[in-house]
């Protein structure tokens, strides 16, 4: 056991991932001498050398193309876009290739690539730095979207990923990078598609990922004080989605509400809702409920924690879940 | 021991040297020659040799004959068969024979293509079952066949995309220890595209061995060259990543060869990638259900139908004596029978199943998958009862 950040456990994988397999090759912007603007690849170009570890033109379609061909070849790259918002000039490669060449040729070709996409506000960042993109993964068939709410599980995950025979777009919460805690590597718990209770209880369950996991477990335990114990589901890979894990929680404790980061409307959290009603629709008390971002733009750092969903935010909404079989009353018509 | 710096300079220029002779020096003119490099006049009389671009072999120019005339048979019969709704769609590369088969012959079978959807023609050149080549216009599944086999990746419909996967996989290859060349094929219109720009680029900082080959054939759909680019040729795109460029004839099939030979060369020599910009025409529309008469003329059409570069091979063929009426009537015949085989498979309706549509998603499927086949599953179960 050791305290370590969560961006020390993303190194930590990729250096191992890079000893066990000569294939793997580290490549984007900034990740060779600089090790990155987070650091993430700190070192690897020293201890592995600049054909393992390298800088890239600054392109982002480029890196994520070129890693489709060096796939091709038969290597396994694991590409670093460096903000979200700065990984949509390659959203055709991603969507059109990346994500499709298994399915296009038949299982001929596969391109099991990792693309690194930091994600996420809560940093203070200026525009375009924050963006909460998994949803278009999420929704775009033949990628595998992960993302870490724990330091044990960056190390564990990005160790899965890069062993994947699939495409993975690996999602780190910017905001938990330098949050530190005890972990013991190398940590290789759950397979992919498997979500784990964070915390259990009773009375509702918290689903949550990546950066909203914290926020649903501190709200956790600020419950307790208001007579709610709640139980606390981190999905950790939103696809595969594990239905199993967040469908026998929600029967257990009868209410729930999904809590993400990301702008709500046609986002994951409205899918988990989705699959959640149909998957309990007889063991709930109250209609499951959503806490995400606001429908805007992500806004300028002195106004993103209006925009972030909070543990007063997440309170308020439980509060909603009919506790006194009484329905919402915002929604009974007039 | 004194060196003297000519010493010097005299040593690294042999040491410098590539392994293959027809490779040009990296640092050599990267802006192309004004003029496309031409071997053949319109009419198919030699002009006198070069020693930039010698001529290929003989051998391998009758056989780049044989293959135009039995792609140019193939592309008559896909076109007849989107006609008869056998194929949703079909963009025909007539006119452009020289420039999809000298790209394959001017390859070894180990190296990788990366086509767009115009290059069936280069496909079948390449020794693609025909059928398999179509099969991603007939409908039956996207690509029909096995690109790691066929060292071919699939036709790519998103305008130069490939290009960036020519250059990763080119790379890849070469860390890899293997002089693999990849040859990307890209159109005129998609070198607008960022991903011709991104491709090259990268192509050119990592040194990988591709050639790009631009077919200029005057339009995308209907837009024409001028609304591309203000560049005096495409073949100057090349100059601003520092990758050396040349414009060919690209309906002269012995300059084609010649050059596409060189480029090939230049990248298996390790001088990273070449550009080359063919100039050709599509005479036909861009495919089937474009209408070419409400952007080209007729006269323009016919002007470059008189640069066929079918008949201009045959002619100089002829004149050297390497091809005479029973050959070219032998020809005629083999690409006859290729059609009528092509024909009479594609005449009967592939099976499909419904149940592959969740193979290949992913390696293993996911639960939700599962789920939605077995629900397909029963919507046929019951689809079957009923109609029982």
């Amino acid at each position: 056991m050791a305290t370590m950040t969560m961006a020390k456990a993303l190194n930590a994988a990729l250096a191992d991932a890079m000893l066990a397999d000569d294939r793997v090759l580290v490549f984007g912007e900034d990740v060779g001498q600089l090790g990155g603007v987070f650091r993430i690849t700190d070192g690897l170009q020293a201890r592995f050398g600049d054909k393992r570890c390298f800088d890239t033109p600054l392109a982002e379609a480029g890196i994520v193309g070129f890693a489709v061909g060096l796939a091709m070849s038969g290597l396994r790259p694991v590409v670093e876009m460096q903000f979200d918002a700065f990984a949509y000039p390659a959203f055709e490669q991603i969507a059109s290739h990346v994500a499709k060449l298994r399915n296009r040729t038949r299982g001929a070709l596969s391109v099991p690539i990792v693309i690194r996409v930091p994600y996420a506000g809560g940093i203070g960042g200026v525009e375009h730095h924050c963006d909460s993109s998994e949803a278009y993964y999420a929704h775009t068939p033949g990628l595998k979207v992960v993302t870490p709410a724990t330091v044990e599980d960056a190390y564990s995950l990005l160790r899965e990923a890069i062993d994947d025979p699939d495409p993975v777009v690996f999602m780190e919460p910017k905001k938990l990078y330098f949050a530190s805690a005890e972990a013991e590597l190398p940590a290789r718990k759950e397979p992919f598609g498997r979500a784990v209770v964070r915390r259990a209880g009773t009375d509702a369950t918290l689903v949550a990922y990546g950066p909203a996991v914290p926020v649903a477990l501190a709200a956790a335990e600020a419950a307790g004080e208001e007579g709610w114990d709640l139980e606390v589901v981190d999905l950790r890979t939103v696809v595969p989605f594990d239905d199993a894990t967040v469908a026998a929680s929600v029967r257990r404790t009868g209410r729930c509400v999904v809590i993400q980061e990301a702008q709500g409307f046609a986002g994951v959290g409205a899918e988990i809702a989705a699959r959640v009603q149909e998957r309990c629709f007889h063991a709930l008390h109250a209609p499951v409920l959503r806490v995400s971002g606001l429908d805007i733009p992500y806004p300028a750092p002195m106004l993103e924690h209006t925009h972030l969903p909070s543990v007063d935010r997440v309170l308020d909404t439980v509060a909603r879940l009919q506790w006194d079989d009484q329905p919402d009353a915002r929604w009974v018509a007039a | 021991m004194t060196t003297t710096p000519q010493a010097v300079r005299r040593a690294s220029a042999r040491k410098r040297r590539p392994a293959t002779p027809a490779a040009p020096d990296p640092s050599a003119h990267l802006l192309p020659r004004t003029e496309p490099v031409r071997l053949l006049n319109p009419d198919g009389t030699p002009l006198p040799p070069r020693d930039d671009y010698p001529e290929p072999p003989v051998e391998a120019l009758r056989e780049m004959y044989r293959r135009m005339v039995v792609g140019r048979r193939f592309d008559a019969q896909a076109t007849a068969l989107t006609k008869q709704g056998r194929l949703a769609v079909y963009p025909s590369s007539r006119g452009q024979e020289a420039c999809q088969v000298g790209a394959v012959l001017a390859l070894r079978d180990d190296d990788w293509v990366f086509p767009t959807y115009r290059e069936s023609v280069a496909l079948t050149a390449r020794g693609i079952d025909p059928v398999e080549v179509l099969t991603l216009l007939r409908g039956d599944w996207h690509c029909g066949y096995d690109p790691a086999a066929r060292r071919t990746a699939p036709q790519c419909t998103p305008l130069a995309t490939q290009c960036v996967h020519a250059a990763g996989l080119a790379y890849g290859e070469s860390y890899q220890g293997r002089d693999t060349v990849a040859l990307a094929f890209i159109g005129d219109g998609a070198t607008s595209e960022g991903d011709f720009h991104e491709g090259v680029n990268f192509a050119a900082v990592f040194k990988a061995p591709v050639v790009y080959l631009v077919q200029n054939n005057k339009y995308a759909i209907s837009v024409p060259l001028s609304r591309q680019t203000a560049a005096p040729a495409l073949a100057y795109k090349g100059v601003g990543y520092g990758v050396p460029s040349e414009q060919v004839d690209g309906n002269d099939p012995v300059a084609v060869l010649a050059v596409l030979t060189r480029a090939v060369a230049h990248a298996r020599a390790g001088h990273g990638p070449f550009l080359v910009e063919a100039h050709t025409y599509r005479m036909e529309p861009h495919t089937n259900a474009d209408d070419a008469t409400r952007y080209r003329d007729a006269d323009e059409v016919e002007a470059w139908g008189e640069r066929d570069p079918v008949v201009r091979l045959e002619t100089y063929l002829r004149a050297r004596d390497v091809l005479d009426d029973a050959a070219v009537a032998a020809i005629g015949e083999e690409a006859e029978a290729y059609a009528a085989a092509l024909r009479e498979r594609m005449n009967t309706q592939p099976t499909v199943d419904p149940l592959s549509l969740f193979d290949h998603v992913y390696a293993e499927p996911t639960p939700q998958l599962a789920e939605q086949r077995e629900l397909v599953r029963a919507e046929l179960a019951a689809e079957q009862e009923g109609s029982a």
